[in-house]
């Protein structure tokens, strides 16, 4: 059994159906991806994980636990870490203090009044900060109004802030939409080597076919939101009728 | 010191020295010199600089770091005003059991409205908060009568319980003794300084009440709050609650002003139910902006010259116009004066109306933007406050 667990999920949007049934199952510790056409459901299927949309019918497991009918917050700390299509940080603090935000989240849960004592004073969390921010090439950033940093470095601070919470499981919404090769690449790199680095699952949903080879193990198809197949890279890329409902469509990078 | 580094210690030494030495610096000009007009170092100012300061910081812990914009902050000022003039109606005139119980009163009402209205944010959470103070004001101002005493505004009468009151007791507000209208008369040649009891208890707590809210900025919590104005989706996606965080945020800013509350009761045993109107309420809103929202200083700055200004303004009348603008010749005097009047005396809103819109367009951090201007101008470092934008949350 994998660690996420999708079973016939539904989700209807009046007359429009998002989503039907919806069977997923990813591998712990694998690189799974999620592809199809614009409409195929991706990011609907994204919302029901992460707890922002409750589907009709069906049942999602993380580890065997059910996430539906848990905010956000609460599957977060579950271990279910969320990068966004275009990166959501904080963009009117500094980047250590960002950092110092997922370090508090992940040590004293969701709430915590710890109103008196100063926030720097805290050694633990501000050397595990830094060890991230270190790690991710942004040390030299620390200071930094993270509203200003390219979009690039935007992006490594989010992934950083998502790793620093030990998530069992990230997901990533097209983390290279909008980039340039070289930094598409630059993504590409830093996700092996997070990979590399520690135990962890990781899903992806991508349009660029070169990130999607690059990285997957597994890959599933969306159409109409429905999945169409799941198999490995080599066999998604010759597959017939991946190739009639999505690839043939698009020009194939890889 | 303190557990506070040195920036902020040197901030609030500076406060701390102005607040001491304010009989004195506010009385610049000898008592009976033409510039005593613009003297602000009497006891009822003063004490009334200080006590608003407490309720901008307070309010400034809400707005400054969360960004949510509360209209309804004179109903926890109105509350703490007549929690305190209840314990002198039922124990006896000393302020401290008045001070503590306005504080717990208007922390308990805020409780309730922040957990009402906090079910919304950005306007629709602006407009609830409005919506509570003024059905707070009406209340107070006839339903509520038997608690209230309406329009009259509750007061001590000697027909109360006092229960504690022995014979020959002081009769107007004290701290153990120490009556709050006692003052020191000091004459150093023309000058006169006036140094009194109620102002240096209110400048005592104004202080306690800046160091919490320092140590609230630099907390985790504080840290908490100011990523609530930057990004809650992030926030909820980094697992953390911002419900809860708001509502703390709320109370206190909350108890703060019903210290307030309980001290303006405590200089003067008399609560009316205007305290709770929706101008005091935008008042504050005013004083932190104008001051610098989500920086340290900025709202005891923007209570002070808020107070200042409607002090000098609102005392001065045609008679004053005319003698300061006689030099004019006539037929210009008469339209100097006409146009002067409407800004001065009954209308001094009209004035800061006007100020207040110069800082926001000219100066959007407010005075300390201003400050660190000026700082700039001069080549010096400019203090790194850390502030952010002014927008409420969304």
């Amino acid at each position: 059994m994998g660690i996420l667990e999708v079973k016939n999920v539904n989700k209807r949007f009046g007359g429009l159906k998002a989503l039907s049934e919806v069977n997923l199952s990813i591998a712990e510790n694998s690189v799974h991806a999620i592809i199809g056409p614009n409409g195929a459901g991706k990011s609907t299927l994204l919302n029901v994980l992460v707890g922002k949309l409750i589907p009709d019918t069906g049942s999602v497991l993380f580890d065997g636990q059910s996430v539906l009918g848990r905010t956000p917050y609460e599957i977060n700390q579950m271990g279910i870490s969320r990068v966004f299509q275009t990166p959501e940080i904080f963009g009117d603090l500094s980047v250590m203090e960002n950092m110092m935000i997922a370090c508090f989240a992940k040590r004293d849960g969701a709430f915590t009044m710890q109103a008196i004592g100063s926030m720097m004073k805290e050694r633990d969390i501000v050397e595990k900060a830094e060890q991230m921010l270190d790690s991710m090439n942004l040390a030299d950033k620390r200071g930094m109004h993270s509203a200003s940093m390219s979009r690039g470095d935007k992006r490594r601070l989010e992934i950083a802030m998502c790793l620093a919470q030990e998530p069992r499981l990230l997901l990533l919404d097209e983390p290279t939409a909008g980039m340039a090769r070289a930094d598409t690449n630059n993504t590409i790199d830093l996700l092996k080597k997070i990979k590399q680095d520690r135990d962890i699952t990781i899903a992806i949903i991508e349009h660029d076919m070169h990130v999607v080879f690059s990285l997957a193990e597994r890959i599933t198809v969306l159409a109409q939101g429905t999945p169409l197949v799941e198999d490995t890279p080599e066999n998604i890329k010759g597959h017939p009728k991946v190739r009639e409902a999505y690839l043939g469509e698009t020009q194939v990078a890889a | 010191m303190l557990g506070l580094n040195r920036k902020d210690t040197a901030i609030l030494l500076v406060v701390a020295a102005l607040a001491i030495f304010a009989p004195i610096i506010l009385n610049l000009f000898p008592a009976r010199s033409e510039l005593a007009f613009f003297n602000a170092g009497y006891p009822d100012l003063m004490q009334r600089f200080v006590i608003f300061g407490i309720f901008a910081i307070g309010f400034n812990i809400l707005f400054g770091l969360t960004g949510y914009l509360s209209f309804g902050h004179a109903a926890f000022l109105g509350v703490g005003s007549y929690a305190a003039v209840w314990m002198f109606k039922l124990l006896n005139y000393n302020v401290v059991p008045a001070i503590l119980l306005s504080i717990v009163v208007a922390g308990l009402f805020s409780v309730v409205i922040g957990w009402i209205s906090l079910r919304r944010s950005g306007i629709y959470f602006s407009i609830l908060t409005l919506a509570f103070a003024e059905m707070s004001y009406r209340l107070a101002y006839s339903v509520l009568t038997p608690l209230t005493n309406g329009e009259t505004g509750l007061q001590v009468y000697t027909d109360d319980p006092q229960v504690l009151m022995q014979a020959g007791g002081h009769i107007v507000p004290h701290l153990f003794g120490l009556e709050m209208r006692a003052r020191e008369v000091i004459d150093v040649g023309p000058w006169q300084f006036v140094f009194p009891v109620g102002y240096y208890l209110c400048a005592i707590l104004m202080l306690v009440s800046f160091y919490i809210s320092i140590r609230i900025f630099r907390s985790p919590f504080g840290l908490m709050l100011r990523a609530i104005k930057s990004n809650q989706t992030r926030m909820t996606y980094t697992g953390l609650n911002p419900k809860p965080y708001t509502l703390a945020a709320f109370v206190i800013s909350g108890m703060y002003a019903g210290l307030a509350g309980g001290l303006l009761a405590s200089m003067d045993p008399l609560a009316g139910a205007e305290r709770m109107q929706w101008t005091a309420s935008g008042e504050v809103v005013i004083m932190t902006i104008l001051g610098g929202a989500g920086t340290l200083i900025g709202p005891i700055l923007g209570a002070g010259t808020i107070k200042y200004l409607e002090n000098v303004f609102s005392k001065m009348n045609e008679g004053l116009l005319h003698k300061w603008f006689a030099f004019l010749p006539d037929w210009v005097e008469s339209p100097v004066i006409w146009v002067v009047s409407k800004f001065t005396g009954e209308g001094w809103h009209l004035m800061l109306g006007g100020l207040f819109m110069l800082v926001i367009i000219a100066l959007p951090g407010g005075l300390v933007e201003g400050g660190q201007r000026i700082m700039r101008l001069f080549g010096r470092k400019p203090k790194a406050e850390t502030r952010t934008s002014t927008e409420p949350a969304e």
